[in-house]
């Protein structure tokens, strides 16, 4: 059986716009296709990390640092991936 | 019972009254047994994959209309409607509290909009509204109700809506829907904008109409002066059947003038061109016999989406009208925002008084890379040599001439890019602001053309907030400073040997149509449908008479005796007024 392992990492938003629908809508439909449970957390607030109004209640604008977590057997890919995808601003600017 | 509001299309119609998504959707609170939870959750989940399929059809009808961009929006609301918080607070409350599932929805649907309105950012302030939307869908579908949508209308009758937003816009039905009339609003809102572009009558910022007016009721729908009569008796439908008549007599005598040219008696020639805001108004401005676009707006693109438009997305719209229009030219107008909603993803602050605020080309110099965006797909979509650039809101030499900087920088960079462009397309400044007017001879050298905003000149100019109802009456076109702004433009202009349009609100009202002849104004750019009055204004006077007219007018010391001058003048000139009555029921939009 695989390990149910927790992977943590801070991201920083470094598209210009922030977290806002859009790329809100990318994190999530990315987020889902994992198995792992998946936070999110801005300044104390945790959420969902597979839920969009979660993402969006966290308010994030550019240059927010957010630490993801995920827990679950596919939790190190989820968070590579999550990384291409700060790392590609979100396929803005 | 009669209502006054907002006159946002002219046009009179009778007919039944279409309501249109009142929000008086009941919310039962029952309780419920253990037993039927199962019950409830697959109520829940039903109504869920209901409102998903509705969506995306709309989606999907909203891209083959608009373009992908325009429908993004829906896949952040259909991830609302997937959210994962969302179903499991509605399960988790459903077990603890055993109450209907409407409740439960409706209440945590409330708490996750709470949450966003008191977010201190405008722009995810605004996405309350989205969670609100795809809540009341989600809620219609467990109560059972139609959801009557302007797509969905199978009557002929007169939308009654406390606001329509764009993206149901793009549904209207000519064949369906007569008329309509809306809570909220003003003459240059997205609603009024896209009423007059598709010609139905319409008046706005009725306030609770909605409130006033049941299903089914006849409506009188009086477009010309903002009136709507709810069950009116049969002697005011009947004399409302005459006006209607007068009205449909009117436009039929107009529509001679369509294919005829526009000149004086005395043999003097007038450009008559259209403005327009979507692509598709080109089709309407033709039809009218505009003989070009004075004023494209091009605020349109970056309403209803999340994001900025692409170069791409630009050059396609661009490249509609200028191939439409063709051989006619093209001005298009870049773009004139301000700190308002249509930005607010840019972080744009709310401003105390954005009419003087960071808008339009002081936007666009700061914000280089979305301007830049902006002239590379006009450049582009050149291809005829048909395009004109307009810069808005310029009020000093030193704007005209770091925007013309700009604008050599793209052309360099498009060639660079292996573009083939044409380098020397005309480019324009917009007069609307009185300092600049003051300066028009030294800005002449550094463009082809000017355009005159009068709504703009106007309001600067007098110190009059054109919003504020409470000083209405001293927006005075015919005040003499006004006059003698807009006199000095034209001069400089030909001095200078430029050309000079007037795009504002003042070029299609008919009564200051002489005088801007007498001063030598032989350019003009009004709604498509205003096009015809004002050909059978100027092919029934003479250059000569309206430049003494100007003289005398010239001798007087007060807007309302010249505007006493100018009726009289008409009504002596032109004794069927036309459309007259119906421009002063209905101001139209801003420039």
């Amino acid at each position: 059986m695989a390990a149910q392992k927790i992977v943590r990492k801070t991201l920083t938003i470094k598209n210009r716009l922030g977290l806002h629908a859009r790329p809100a809508a990318l994190l999530v439909q990315l987020t889902n296709t994992f198995a792992s449970e998946i936070t999110v957390e801005n300044n104390g607030q945790k959420v969902n990390g597979k839920s969009i109004m979660g993402l969006m209640m966290l308010a994030a604008a550019h240059n927010t640092k957010l630490i993801f977590e995920a827990c679950g057997k596919d939790s190190e890919n989820a968070i590579k991936k999550i990384k291409e995808l700060f790392d590609l601003k979100f396929h803005e600017d | 019972m009669s209502h006054k509001g907002i006159a946002a299309s002219p046009g009179i119609v009778i007919g039944r009254a279409l309501l249109l998504d009142r929000d008086d959707l009941t919310i039962p609170k029952h309780e419920i047994k253990e037993e039927d939870l199962p019950k409830e959750i697959a109520r829940f989940e039903d109504a869920l994959i209901k409102t998903r399929k509705e969506m995306i059809e709309m989606q999907t009808r909203i891209e083959d209309k608009m373009g992908t961009k325009h429908a993004e929006i829906f896949d952040a609301h259909l991830l609302v409607l997937e959210d994962r918080m969302l179903i499991e607070e509605v399960i988790r409350r459903l077990e603890k509290e055993k109450r209907c599932v409407e409740f439960v929805f409706y209440e945590s649907l409330q708490k996750f909009a709470k949450a966003f309105s008191s977010i201190e950012d405008e722009y995810l302030k605004e996405r309350a509204a989205d969670i609100q939307d795809v809540g009341r869908r989600v809620l219609r579908n467990l109560l059972g109700k139609h959801h009557e949508t302007l797509s969905s209308i199978e009557e002929k009758g007169i939308v009654i809506a406390y606001d329509l937003a764009p993206s149901e816009t793009v549904f209207i039905n000519k064949s369906f829907v007569l008329g309509f009339a809306t809570d909220i609003g003003s003459r240059t809102s997205h609603t009024a904008i896209i009423a007059r572009s598709l010609e139905i009558p319409a008046i706005v910022g009725l306030e609770d109409i909605t409130q006033r007016v049941e299903y089914g009721d006849t409506i009188i729908l009086d477009g010309i002066h903002g009136i709507i009569e709810i069950n009116p008796n049969e002697k005011l439908i009947a004399h409302y059947r005459e006006e209607i008549k007068k009205f449909e007599e009117i436009t039929r005598n107009l529509s001679v003038f369509q294919t005829l040219p526009a000149v004086t008696t005395d043999d003097h020639k007038l450009k008559l061109m259209a403005n327009i805001e979507l692509p598709s108004e080109s089709d309407s401005a033709l039809i009218h016999g505009a003989v070009g676009i004075g004023l494209y707006r091009t605020e349109f693109f970056y309403m209803n989406r999340t994001d900025l438009p692409t170069e791409q997305e630009h050059y396609e719209n661009y490249k509609i009208v200028a191939d439409k229009m063709y051989p006619h030219e093209v001005v298009v107008r870049t773009m004139d925002l301000g700190g308002d909603k249509f930005l607010s993803h840019l972080n744009v602050p709310n401003e105390l008084n954005p009419f003087m605020g960071w808008r339009a080309i002081r936007f666009s110099l700061e914000k280089k890379d979305i301007f830049k965006t902006q002239l590379r797909a006009i450049l582009r979509a050149n291809e005829h040599g048909n395009l004109k650039i307009l810069y808005p809101l310029i009020t000093n030499l030193e704007e005209l001439i770091q925007a013309n900087l700009v604008l050599e920088v793209v052309k360099k960079e498009l060639i660079a890019d292996g573009h083939t462009i044409n380098t020397d397309i005309g480019v324009g400044a917009m007069i609307e602001v009185p300092s600049a007017a003051l300066i028009t001879d030294l800005l002449a050298p550094h463009v082809d053309f000017f355009s005159i905003g009068t709504n703009d000149l106007i309001q600067y100019a007098l110190a009059v907030d054109r919003v504020n109802e409470h000083i209405a009456y001293l927006y005075d076109p015919a005040h003499p400073g006004v006059l003698r702004f807009i006199d000095k433009i034209i001069r400089d202009a030909k001095d200078a040997n430029i050309r000079v349009a007037m795009c504002g609100e003042m070029a299609s009202d008919p009564i200051y149509i002489p005088l801007l002849i007498g001063m030598g104004l032989e350019e003009f750019s009004v709604p498509s449908a205003f096009i015809s009055e004002i050909k059978k204004v100027s092919r029934s006077i003479s250059r000569t008479e309206c430049q003494k007219l100007w003289s005398q007018v010239q001798k007087i010391s007060t807007g309302k005796e010249i505007q006493k001058i100018l009726v009289e003048f008409l009504r002596l000139k032109v004794p069927e007024l036309l459309l007259y009555n119906s421009f002063h029921g209905g101001e139209l939009d801003s420039t």
